[in-house]
């Protein structure tokens, strides 16, 4: 990682998004299923298989079942649910928190939507009945992976770490890395290099490349 | 209207990793501003439309639109905030001076910005430490000792000392020089620090 660079870190554990965080941009660009409540004239060319044609000025009819961006469900949400309703998505119901409640640990967290914590945070603002019970396995499957995570972060040196991360989430990922950066850089000073004066990360990559353009 | 041309620029940000700064893209700056115009314009003759023409009906729509443009707004902002974060560390890790090929990936207003960062850095550096000033992008890590071995990685040329002397650096050439002479060459890969 580039030393000097610090990236606006994500928010989504917490009430809010970082509006400047590109992971929390990334994030929120997630579908969910929603509901519309109400016609909406004139959006019929964005979602066509569901338009009601020009006798209704190309809306999308009421009652429509559709998968919107996060960003989008929370701009149109409102405590009324006068535009739409939101349903949650399958990883958070009923029935997969089972499944992580019984095991955390097995569950590819990757391919159920790479941010899983993130995403499931801010579901939190649709005011479902089930938040609470949602929260609670948010935090219990963490709690679960935890230990593995920081075990593997800190024992793997030296090697190949994509079967560690295959199943991780973006934020475990995040974690990941930061062990392991905490184990290279303690490393680093046991054998005695660590007043050793460095060309950055930045620009040895940069040089790496270079040369893969000249070959070219 | 779902924001893809900017959430493309978000990605293209993402993916460059360890810090790395990509050619600016203005064409695709440019097609989420034309985005957003369409949105704003079509927006703005719905709402005359809801008013006078009492198409209430119009309101969800509209705010859809706005959705949109807000969205484009936070994708573009954080597109040109996190470039920013990038073209600074380019001044702790590089030096003042950055490579041409670097300096091709930055916009004109980047480039500006970069000049009023580094004029800012330096009227700070020089108000520290009494009357000369104090160099704060040296010595991050560390010193052991005042004079450091190091080895040439490339061709570089003369390099002064200084009490006048000069020293030829080429290729594989080992020299014991002071330390703060060559902190910014050894970060830049001119040079590497040799451990005994």
């Amino acid at each position: 990682m580039s030393e000097a660079y610090f990236r606006v870190e994500s928010g989504a554990l917490g009430p809010e998004e970082n509006f400047l965080s590109l992971d929390d941009i990334l994030m929120s660009h997630e579908k969910l299923p929603v509901r519309t409540e109400i016609p909406m004239p004139r959006l019929g060319a964005f979602f066509l298989d569901r338009s009601g044609g020009s006798e209704t000025d190309n809306a999308i009819p009421q009652g429509s079942k559709l998968e919107l961006p996060l960003w989008l469900a929370k701009g149109l949400f409102d405590n009324k649910r006068r535009i739409l309703s939101v349903e949650l998505p399958k990883i958070y119901q009923e029935g997969w928190r089972t499944v992580f409640s019984a095991d955390a640990n097995v569950v590819d967290l990757h391919k159920m939507g790479p941010h899983f914590y993130g995403f499931g945070s801010q579901l939190l603002h649709f005011d479902s009945p089930e938040n609470a019970d949602i929260s609670q396995s948010l935090l219990q499957t963490f709690i679960g992976r935890f230990r593995r995570i920081m075990d593997s972060s800190q024992n793997a040196y030296n090697e190949d770490t994509s079967a560690l991360v295959a199943r991780l989430d973006e934020m475990e990922r995040g974690l990941f890395q930061t062990g392991q950066k905490g184990l290279n850089d303690f490393q680093c000073w046991e054998k005695g290099q660590a007043s050793q004066i460095t060309a950055s990360n930045l620009v040895q990559n940069y040089k790496k490349r270079k040369f893969t353009d000249m070959e070219d | 209207m779902l924001c893809e041309k900017a959430m493309e620029l978000v990605r293209e940000l993402h993916r460059a990793a360890e810090g790395r700064l990509p050619a600016f893209n203005e064409d695709g700056l440019r097609q989420v501003l034309e985005e957003m115009k369409a949105l704003y314009e079509q927006n703005q003759s719905d709402v005359n439309e809801a008013k006078s023409g009492g198409r209430s009906d119009l309101i969800p729509t509209i705010r859809f639109r706005h959705c949109s443009l807000l969205r484009n707004q936070r994708c573009a902002l954080a597109y040109l905030y996190d470039r920013l974060l990038r073209i600074r560390a380019l001044r702790w890790e590089y030096g003042s001076v950055l490579p041409s090929d670097l300096r091709f990936h930055m916009s004109a207003e980047e480039m500006e910005w970069f000049n009023h960062y580094k004029k800012s850095l330096a009227t700070y550096m020089r108000s520290l430490g009494g009357e000369e000033g104090l160099d704060i992008t040296q010595d991050m890590k560390p010193p052991k000792s005042l004079y450091i071995e190091v080895r040439c990685l490339k061709d570089y040329g003369e390099f002064e000392v200084d009490d006048g002397t000069s020293v030829l650096l080429k290729k594989n050439s080992q020299h014991f020089l002071p330390r703060w002479k060559c902190e910014q060459l050894i970060r830049q890969g001119v040079l590497e620090h040799v451990l005994s």
